[in-house]
């Protein structure tokens, strides 16, 4: 198939997409309101219609508040033998270098107070630096890396940290409206030690001009929420002639008020 | 204590190749003495299933007894860590084998803790899978309340959405994401430091 056809924005006979603009004006409109029944204005709403996909699949009950139990006070365990050091580089699963900026991102992962949460479970998933990810959906017609998968894994040390090395995402179109371009970004998914702490999330990097335009990260609707998922660059941990440091923090909420 | 928690993002549609893993769904192999199937359909507000959703457990074994082993990405066959995940598929069906729990402390009910992902779904949801009476000529509407107060606090229509169906395999439970049959999804409250 040649590419000018992968990039015809509308199939025949579906509706237009929605332009950059309108999703602009409907992500205005929405502003800072958390939301009616909103869990908390620290997480993203769930009804975002700008994010066309949230649009028949969030709840319309508001969530119903309860007191965690024994089971969700507790959580899955990791160790050793779930996890290889060494799948926490993403640059060393193939025979030769990724194409692209060779980068360092590491943090801590604590708790509601602030404590460090050793030996737990920390996964990464990203596209590649030309944008594309290792999965059959996705379509966009950049090319692929032999020598990047853009996948990791690692347990954070006794001090909560965590670390990995790979290689830049680049951004990449998708189909929620016309031109649509999501920022870059790495998928993070974290473990507390209780169950209430789950949490899969994105990581950003700073300064990215496609922010204000992407539904996605504009479902945390306050603005200030939205930066703690914006790392920051980090000279300390850049690696003279090797990589470039991204510092990012999570702090995992187990102790959510209910609507 | 801090309250700069950081946001969820929605997985996506490209968790595939990252998160599910073989074993994932397998908490006790299918030929454990007391394997069950636990089963559903995920599915939105159209009553379409959910092919990209992603479903995680947590849960005692059936002595009440959670986990706290690891070894649940790389299963030895004999550990019961309690935990799993499990991706559904076209059909937005999903599976888990594992063991029906029993309750974790003296007057609890029984039940299996469930975090869900999916593109489209901005935060993980929480809910509970309780199971249905042993006996199934009990009225499945009795299930827990008396012993639960989250069942109890609930309309019926809507606490049924929390109880499992028996079938011969084991247990069936969907996931309605939104509209006719809502799942009831939980926000759990403030906790008191346990230190």
């Amino acid at each position: 198939m040649p590419a000018s056809s992968t990039r015809t924005s509308t199939p025949p006979g579906a509706p237009a997409l929605p332009t950059q603009g309108e999703i602009n004006a409907e992500m205005s409109r929405i502003g800072g309101d958390p939301g009616p029944g909103a869990a908390s204005a620290m997480q993203p709403r769930l009804d975002y219609p700008p994010y066309r996909s949230s649009l028949r699949r969030h709840p319309s009950r508001a969530l119903v508040a309860v007191d965690p139990g024994v089971v969700e006070r507790s959580g899955p365990v990791f160790g050793d033998r779930d996890v290889d050091p060494l799948d926490a580089d993403l640059t060393i699963a193939h025979r030769g270098e990724p194409i692209g900026e060779r980068i360092v991102i590491a943090g801590r992962v604590l708790d509601s107070w602030g404590r460090p949460v050793p030996g737990q479970l920390v996964e990464v998933w990203q596209a590649n630096a030309a944008g594309r990810y290792v999965h059959r959906r996705d379509q966009h017609p950049a090319p692929l890396d032999p020598n990047f998968t853009g996948t990791g894994r690692c347990l954070t040390g006794p001090d909560g940290s965590y670390r990995f090395v790979t290689i830049k995402p680049g951004p990449y179109p998708w189909r929620n409206h016309q031109n649509a371009w999501r920022p870059a970004h790495v998928h993070f998914s974290l473990f507390g030690t209780r169950f209430t702490e789950r949490l899969v999330t994105q990581m950003y990097f700073p300064g990215d001009p496609l922010f204000e335009l992407d539904p996605i990260f504009r479902s945390i609707t306050d603005p200030a929420v939205a930066t703690r998922l914006v790392a920051r660059y980090d000279h300390d941990l850049t690696v003279s002639e090797w990589a470039t440091g991204y510092r990012w923090d999570v702090v995992l909420d187990g102790r959510r008020v209910g609507p | 204590m801090t309250s700069a928690y950081t946001p969820g993002q929605t997985v996506g549609p490209f968790f595939g190749y990252a998160l599910p893993y073989p074993g994932g769904n397998e908490l006790v192999p299918p030929d454990h003495p007391r394997a069950i199937r636990l089963h559903g359909t995920v599915r939105d507000g159209d009553g379409s299933p959910v092919p990209d959703a992603l479903l995680e457990i947590w849960q005692a074994d059936e002595h009440g007894r959670l986990g706290g082993e690891p070894g649940s990405l790389d299963r030895d066959g004999y550990t019961f860590t309690g935990w799993g995940r499990a991706a559904t598929g076209n059909d937005g069906r999903y599976t888990f084998t594992t063991v029906e729990p029993a309750p974790s402390g003296p007057g609890a009910p029984a039940y299996i803790a469930v975090a869900v992902f999916a593109r489209g779904l901005l935060d993980r949801l929480f809910t509970r899978i309780y199971l249905p009476p042993a006996d199934a000529d009990e009225d499945p509407d009795s299930a827990g309340p008396a012993a639960d107060g989250v069942l109890a606090g609930l309309p019926l229509e809507r606490r049924r959405t929390l109880i499992a169906e028996r079938d011969e395999h084991g247990l069936r439970f969907d996931v309605v994401l939104q509209g006719d049959g809502e799942t009831v999804f939980l926000a759990h409250t403030g906790t008191p430091d346990p230190q």
